[in-house]
């Protein structure tokens, strides 16, 4: 009966008393209980829901990474280095989630410190592809990926530093928000990139996705980089009859696999008759961001995993994996005397550039499109022959994160291995609204070509 | 010797007394206050937790720099700056590096107890930044007190301009008597919310431009003390000169207990702080109004005050100095020479103030009061004055024939045993008359 709803219609239900708020968590704690062993979604289960503020989210169950500092309950950001780690004060936006009536289901598992793109860096082990359990749910936001594909949670939240919501939701087949830089707040979100991490939601629904980031979007006194400009009427904005001009950039397109090629290609059909324009539009090659974003990233995690120093939260810095290490040696060597200049300051440069090649190409169209990963889920254990191997299949986000605007993945499809293909539009600084009203129509339309369906009920 | 030539540069610290921290809400007043009671994930550099800065904080910082002259940039911004210390909860301390909120300042030194008369300091820079936390050791046990973390810290950096231990001194008196007058610090060497860092080292006879290394001299915690290390220090790197060797360049500490200074850290062990701008907080835009609006706020500067008292009152420069030393002391001081009833009797009311001949707690009314009363002559009453110069000369027979032999001095003597017998009710001058008169 609850199989595959929506938050939209668990909450109809709770609200029309067909079902009690206390079945739907139970519903959600059983699967957990039953699927995790195999999934390795959640590193952290909650026994039942204690949350009683009536709200939009009352009685809803959510799956939530593990950097969202939770007051009272584990947050290892996936890392044995925070093991023990209880937190005493909770995230602006999981407060806000618990202020419209959230029920937290558990922490999901991620790459550890959001190090990665496939969830395998994890110190707590790999989560699986719910569509395939030899492959990786994509990452760092793996685990609520999963959660969310395979139904653990009706849906989740995921944080972005490049691609690590959007990519896992294109190899997990959800949808996935990243919003702009600024609209969430990052304030008690474990951090990693700072000039880039951006938490979002991960959904079966595009208008999930619109209610969670309502929910969740807004200026936040404690984080004085979150925007002052005020939130829209999301869902409301979303279903207003609109259309748009999607543009299309070769860079865009370079390097993709055949069958991503070919739902792409079939989306822009769609989106054409929808009554989209489409016009074609260069932008600087993703190639250039992968170092850029590389520099930057890195020197920021170096500083930011400072404080983790052995002396508080009980784990001494040998905790640390090798992916952390890797990243922490290269970011301090980039800070260093003398070599600042060569590469911090020049990524900074190349940043901006990055930024008005955007807001140049924005004034001709509205959304650009592409996909967030080239490929589909891997296997597990592959990632392993790639050096850089996060920065270059996120290399399609790098540069929108580095400019720090919005982007949406929705699933298109599925390629020869039955494996779900995601389509991502970007759009300019706060035109979330554009973004979910595009994106709802395409799910109208095609109601994902039936990916989102068939991702929830093939799990054994 | 005298050809060796010191060249000192200072850095100082000054922590402000807003009554949030830096960058979170918790009381910045950590004086007395048990340990770890004023913290939050902010202060105590939790995972996730972020700084947002302290708007106050920074008006309160440019208002010093306004004050020792320095210009306001409009664009500026916070950076980390990386070392690993257990006071150091987030591994970096916001701090500024390339962007400060105030350059290029300079500071005229009105002291009249300097040698050489007026002297003009350069201020490279002053910036803000974050307290680190107070480590407690205590037998084995190394503990951390969270409520000094984040608590806003000006760091007030000097150009070497200095070649003196007394002008180092006399600048760091007026520093403090600046910060004082803006009331945004207590600048209180002992509670540690003022903190000196000299950077000293001497030019060799015949050199130009700085020296090839430099000194600074940390844990200094008086204006007497800083003097001391200097000097200390000029002599101890002038013996090393003198043998054709280099002194190393170093962290020194003081060592007020034996009056030296003793080696802390050296170059070799150098930190690379790795600078990078703070990415949790925006670079700041200050618009043209707000920096007038800072530079509009400031109050009269002591040295102002000084110049002013001087030419408006007609004070004797070493009192308008004494008189300026303290805002408090300084505004009562002119509030009571501009009311009509005194008819700016600068000088006589500066004297009264000075000698403390009455409290300048009084209100204003009172003091003007008693200052009138200061003024008149004392009634004599000549009947007891008789009686009692008979008295005092019958007791002093010895200085009487003493006066008369020609030491006129004894006459002051004879005067002051007269109006111990008049109980002070007799004017100076009759008193005198009337000895003399008698003594002829």
């Amino acid at each position: 009966m609850l199989l595959g709803k929506t938050v939209k219609e668990l909450k109809e239900m709770i609200d029309k008393k067909e079902v009690t708020a206390e079945e739907v968590f139970s519903f959600f704690h059983e699967r957990i209980e039953k699927y995790n062993k195999t999934l390795n979604a959640y590193l952290t289960v909650q026994q039942k829901g204690t949350n009683t503020a009536p709200g939009v989210l009352s009685g809803i169950p959510l799956a939530i990474k593990d950097n969202f500092c939770t007051t009272g309950v584990r947050t290892t950001a996936s890392s044995k280095v925070l093991d023990d780690f209880i937190p005493q004060y909770e995230s602006t936006v999981t407060g806000h989630l618990k202020d419209a009536g959230y029920e937290l289901l558990g922490k999901t598992n991620m790459d550890a410190w959001a190090h990665g793109s496939s969830t395998e860096t994890s110190d707590y082990g790999a989560t699986k592809n719910p569509w395939d359990i030899t492959r990786s749910p994509g990452g760092s936001s793996g685990g609520t990926a999963a959660a969310v594909s395979a139904y653990l949670a009706p849906a989740g939240l995921g944080s972005e530093t490049a691609g690590s919501i959007r990519q896992p939701a294109s190899w997990s087949g959800v949808v996935g928000l990243k919003p702009t830089y600024g609209r969430v707040s990052r304030y008690g979100v474990i951090a990693m990139g700072s000039s880039l991490d951006c938490p979002g939601p991960i959904t079966l629904s595009v208008e999930d996705a619109a209610t969670i980031f309502q929910t969740i979007a807004g200026n936040d006194p404690f984080d004085a980089t979150s925007s002052p400009l005020p939130t829209e009427d999301y869902v409301k904005g979303m279903k207003e009859k609109k259309t748009y001009t999607i543009g299309i950039a070769e860079e865009y397109f370079e390097g993709l696999d055949d069958d991503v090629k070919k739902a792409l290609d079939t989306s822009i059909k769609i989106f054409e008759k929808l009554g989209f324009k489409t016009k074609k539009v260069s932008l600087l090659s993703p190639q250039y961001s992968i170092s850029v974003y590389t520099i930057i990233q890195r020197a920021e995690v170096s500083s930011n995993l400072a404080r983790y120093d052995g002396i508080r939260y009980g784990n001494p810095r040998t905790h640390f994996g090798s992916e952390a290490k890797r990243r922490s040696m290269l970011g301090t060597y980039t800070l260093s005397y003398g070599y600042y200049d060569a590469f911090y300051k020049k990524a900074q440069k190349v940043r901006t550039l990055i930024i008005n090649d955007f807001k140049r190409a924005f004034k001709e169209v509205d959304f650009i499109i592409g996909t967030p990963s080239p490929i589909t889920a891997i296997k597990l254990g592959d990632f392993e022959k790639y050096p850089f191997f996060g920065e270059l299949m996120d290399k399609f986000n790098e540069p929108g994160a580095m400019a720090g605007i919005p982007g949406i993945n929705v699933p298109v499809g599925l390629d020869r291995n039955g494996l779900p293909i995601g389509m991502q539009l970007m759009a300019n600084y706060f035109r979330e609204t554009d973004l979910l009203n595009a994106a709802y129509q395409f799910e109208q339309e095609t109601n994902f070509m039936g990916v989102i369906k068939k991702g929830v009920t093939n799990l054994k | 010797m005298k050809d060796y030539k010191p060249v000192i540069g200072l850095e100082i610290h000054v922590e402000l007394k807003t009554k949030s921290k830096m960058f979170c809400q918790c009381s910045a007043d950590y004086f007395g206050a048990k340990p770890n009671m004023h913290v939050c994930p902010v202060c105590m550099g939790m995972p996730g937790a972020l700084p947002v800065p302290n708007k106050t904080a920074i008006l309160w910082m440019q208002t010093i720099g306004r004050a020792l002259g320095c210009t306001l940039p409009k664009h500026s911004k916070f950076d980390r700056k990386h070392y690993s210390y257990p006071d150091l909860p987030k591994g970096y301390q916001i701090s500024q590096y390339d962007e400060p909120f105030a350059v290029k300042g300079k500071v005229l030194l009105k002291n009249p107890y300097l040698k050489g008369g007026e002297k003009e300091f350069h201020i490279t820079r002053v910036h803000m930044e974050e307290d680190t936390a107070k480590l407690i050791h205590q037998g084995k046990d190394s503990l951390v007190d969270f409520n000094r973390s984040s608590v806003p810290l000006v760091e007030i950096v000097t150009e070497p301009d200095f070649t003196d231990a007394d002008d180092v001194k006399a600048f760091l008196e007026e520093l403090q008597v600046i910060v004082r007058y803006l009331g945004v610090s207590d600048a209180d060497m002992e509670k540690g919310s003022m903190r000196l860092e000299p950077n000293i080292s001497v030019r060799k006879p015949g050199e130009v431009g700085l020296p090839k290394y430099k000194v600074e001299v940390k844990n200094i915690n008086s204006f007497r003390f800083v003097k001391a290390a200097i000097e200390f220090e000029v002599k101890r790197q002038i013996e090393i000169l003198e043998k054709g060797e280099l002194p190393k360049q170093e962290t020194r500490g003081y060592d007020d207990v034996h009056g030296g200074t003793y080696s802390q850290r050296s170059k070799e062990e150098a930190q690379d702080y790795r600078y990078f701008p703070e990415p949790d907080i925006p670079p700041f835009e200050f618009s043209e109004k707000y920096i007038s609006d800072v530079e509009n706020s400031l109050p009269e500067l002591p040295s102002t005050l000084l110049t002013r008292f001087v030419k408006e009152y007609g004070v004797k420069e070493i009192d308008a100095y004494i008189l300026t030393r303290d805002k408090k002391t300084a505004d009562y001081f002119e509030s009571i020479v501009l009311n009509d009833k005194i008819k700016k009797a600068g000088q006589a009311v500066a004297n009264v103030i000075i000698n403390k001949k009455i409290a300048t707690s009084l209100p204003a009314e009172k003091f003007i009061e008693e200052f009138l009363k200061l003024g008149k002559p004392v009634e004599t009453d000549t009947a007891l004055l008789d009686t009692a110069v008979t008295t005092v000369l019958g007791a002093n027979e010895k200085a009487v024939t003493e006066y008369k032999s020609g030491k006129q001095s004894v006459i002051m003597f004879l005067v002051g045993q007269v109006m111990k017998q008049m109980k002070g009710k007799a004017d100076a001058s009759v008193v005198r008359k009337t000895l003399e008169e008698k003594m002829k």
